[in-house]
């Protein structure tokens, strides 16, 4: 089974991550499996696929904006935010919007192009799992949330900023 | 000026070891060089046409002599002795190693330095007006709000991947000195009717290859609000700026493609989620930065000293330097002084190890141990008792740092160019040099006034050519170097971008072109008028006649 990282420990991950909406033709080969698919099949067949006897989330690309979920996301148990490329930040502002703005309490896993070296930033905006690119060291990857004991700005994981606590 | 605190201090030693980690994985080939290239951007670190590049980071020009002195021991032990300044107000470092950047990083972190964001695609070095907090009729002291600004963009966790890099300016002076309009964010200190203090707020604004002037977004923010406000921008840049051409990735095209009104409502929208919550300033925090920025120990003084009167009387060189880089005080019998680093045969802004260790005995001596960093690439004594200038002017000769040439043609802005930088497409540390060889004479020059001439290697603009009254661009014509020129352009309150004259011109021919420019000027000037004055007045024809006359 493959690995994740999640509340910083490694664990087996059971959730199938569908990349692309019609490798879902056929919905019967995944009766039962937990599926993270793409927004747009979500929006399209919402009701088809959770019929199924497998759990349901979404994934939504870089350009993709939480808000597109509607009133569904209170209902997922994971939205999976994707990095085509981790120079590209535009997850790190749906991440924050997700917990701060629309209160979402579930998991939000960074997918893609998930680095070590982006970790500790992503823990900040409210990422709490991690499906670490293939060849990432997932061992080794668990320092980068201890790269900095402090951080200056309001953030998802300490939302009162520095200046009003030192 | 601003001190460092336990907090403060334990993140920038996070940081070091974080990047020292990153450097050493790089090494050993275990990070890959396109993933460890936007780490090093971030810790001010390039590779250049030569070597590395190490930019350091000035905030907002401010420097104390202890740092100063270390920034010459850098340059000593790990460059070849000496540092370029930007027109950001940083300090850059040509040959150090990427091995031992790590250890330069922790020598800065001993005297509250570093290079964090000082490139990359995230928020860049805030800067300011360099008389800050001593210039006369000052709105307030703009260093408190940099340094807020300084600590909210410093691993800001949202924005360390924007869509191209991000730079703001704050302007807190009548006449604005800091280019704050021609920057992603220009925030203005203004005063209400009711005496509260907010901002004026610019967005948009930037040179490089699609130079704009930036647009107002809302006329009043509430001092209180600027770091949500701030947020919501950058939320929205974050989330909307194009990052499919990283020449349309900048917030102008953002803002000019949505358009101002759109983009207004947008940042609004983004605001509604963070105004009045945990990021709004508190009355606490206003206060404990604006102690770091109070008054040094001012003497009551005249504010004529006779003595300064009796040197001026007698000695012309003095009066020269004094006229051209003496600027008036807010408080009685003191001026500001600018050390101008544009001595010809010297690059723009260069200067030497000797020269900032001397520069940081004057700070002691002559100006409360601090100075500042202009973003004309020039070093102030903001604070200088007016009856010790001319012990100041007679010690500065002895390291040939009495450039008496402040405001005139050859203090000209300069970006390292193509000797050093491989974006360049262009020299510009030359053409630099065969002007002011060409403007030599000090009388003459005077008498042709104001005149800011800017010089920048490639479209990147590090040089702000387009808001020179002059402006030089090192262009690629079929692999020579040819220069473009454009007139008019201003960085003043009435911030003007330049027009473009014509066909450009080969490197040798542009002390020409300068001269007949400048003779254009001299003929067509009313009395009192400044070159960018006249310009305005005539127009761009009699100076496109006279460069591209045929010879008879």
């Amino acid at each position: 089974m493959p690995k994740l990282i999640k509340n910083r420990q490694i664990i087996d991950d059971r959730w199938v991550l569908i990349k692309e909406s019609r490798q879902l033709e056929d919905l019967q080969a995944y009766s039962s499996q937990d599926l993270i698919v793409p927004l747009a099949f979500w929006l399209a067949e919402h009701n088809r696929i959770q019929q199924r006897s497998g759990k349901t989330a979404v994934w939504l690309n870089s350009n993709e904006v939480p808000q597109s979920l509607g009133s569904d996301l209170h209902s997922l148990e994971v939205i999976a935010l994707n990095f085509p490329i981790f120079s590209d930040g535009r997850a790190y502002t749906s991440a924050r919007e997700l917990r701060s703005n629309l209160g979402y309490k579930g998991e939000i896993r960074a997918i893609g192009d998930v680095l070590r070296d982006q970790l500790y930033y992503m823990s900040r905006c409210g990422f709490d799992a991690f499906l670490m690119r293939d060849d990432q060291n997932l061992e080794r990857a668990l320092s980068a949330f201890n790269d900095f004991t402090e951080g200056y700005q309001a953030s998802v994981d300490k939302p009162i900023p520095l200046f009003r606590r030192r | 000026m601003y001190r460092y605190d336990n907090y403060d201090h334990q993140m920038l030693a996070d940081r070091i070891a974080q990047f020292r980690h990153q450097t050493e994985r790089y090494l050993k080939g275990e990070l890959a060089g396109p993933e460890f290239l936007p780490l090093r951007l971030q810790n001010g670190l390039y590779v250049q046409r030569l070597a590395p590049m190490l930019r350091i980071a000035i905030p907002y020009g401010m420097l104390s002599s202890r740092q100063l002195r270390k920034l010459a021991h850098i340059a000593d032990y790990y460059d070849k002795g000496y540092g370029h300044f930007t027109t950001r107000q940083n300090i850059q470092f040509n040959w150090p190693a990427l091995v031992d950047v790590p250890d330069i990083l922790a020598h800065l972190a001993e005297v509250e330095m570093h290079a964090i964001q000082t490139s990359g695609n995230c928020i860049r070095n805030t800067t300011t007006d360099q008389f800050a907090g001593s210039a006369v009729n000052e709105i307030e002291d703009s260093r408190p709000y940099c340094e807020i600004i300084r600590q909210w963009s410093t691993f800001h966790p949202e924005f360390a991947y924007l869509p191209r890099k991000f730079k703001i300016a704050v302007c807190g002076t009548v006449d604005d000195q800091a280019a704050t309009q021609v920057h992603d964010i220009g925030l203005f200190i203004v005063k209400s009717d009711t005496g509260e203090i907010g901002f004026r707020v610019l967005v948009g604004g930037g040179l490089g290859r699609t130079p704009v002037i930036g647009k107002e977004i809302l006329s009043f923010l509430p001092k209180q609000h600027l770091l949500t406000y701030l947020d919501a921008i950058l939320r929205v840049y974050n989330r909307e700026g194009r990052r499919d051409n990283k020449y349309k990735a900048r917030i102008k095209i953002l803002v000019k493609e949505t358009g101002i009104e759109l983009f207004r409502e947008k940042v609004e929208q983004e605001w509604l989620a963070l105004k009045d919550g945990p990021l709004t300033l508190t009355d606490a925090e206003f206060l404990r930065c604006k102690r770091y920025f109070q008054d040094p120990e001012y003497k009551e003084l005249s504010e004529d000293s006779p003595q300064l009167l009796q040197v001026l009387g007698e000695n012309v060189l003095f009066a020269g330097w004094y006229n051209q880089n003496v600027s008036a005080h807010k408080k009685a019998g003191y001026s500001i002084v600018t050390i101008c680093l544009k001595q010809t045969g010297t690059a723009p802004g260069d200067i030497t190890s000797d020269q900032m260790n001397f520069a940081a005995d004057l700070a002691d001596s002559y100006s409360f141990g601090e100075l500042r960093v202009s973003h004309e690439q020039n070093i102030i004594l903001a604070d200088v008792e007016k009856s010790a200038l001319y012990a100041l002017w007679q010690s500065l000769k002895s390291q040939k740092l009495n450039s008496d040439n402040r405001g005139l043609l050859t203090d000209i802005i300069c970006c390292p160019g193509g000797d050093f930088c491989s974006l360049a497409n262009a020299k510009s540390i030359p053409i630099a040099e065969s002007i002011q060889r060409r403007f030599g004479d000090a009388s003459r020059l005077r008498d042709i006034g104001a005149l800011s001439l800017n010089i920048s290697g490639c479209m990147n603009a590090c040089g702000h050519h387009h808001v020179g009254n002059i402006g030089i661009l090192g262009v690629d014509k079929k692999g020579a170097e040819f220069y473009q020129i454009s007139l008019g352009g201003s960085v003043d309150n009435d911030t003007a971008l330049g027009q473009i004259v014509g066909p450009s011109f080969a490197q040798e021919e542009v002390p020409d072109v300068i001269e007949k420019i400048v003779n254009v000027y001299m003929k067509n000037r009313q009395s009192g008028e400044r070159f960018v004055e006249t310009f305005n007045r005539v127009g761009i024809d009699p100076f496109k006649e006279e460069v591209y006359a045929k010879a008879d």
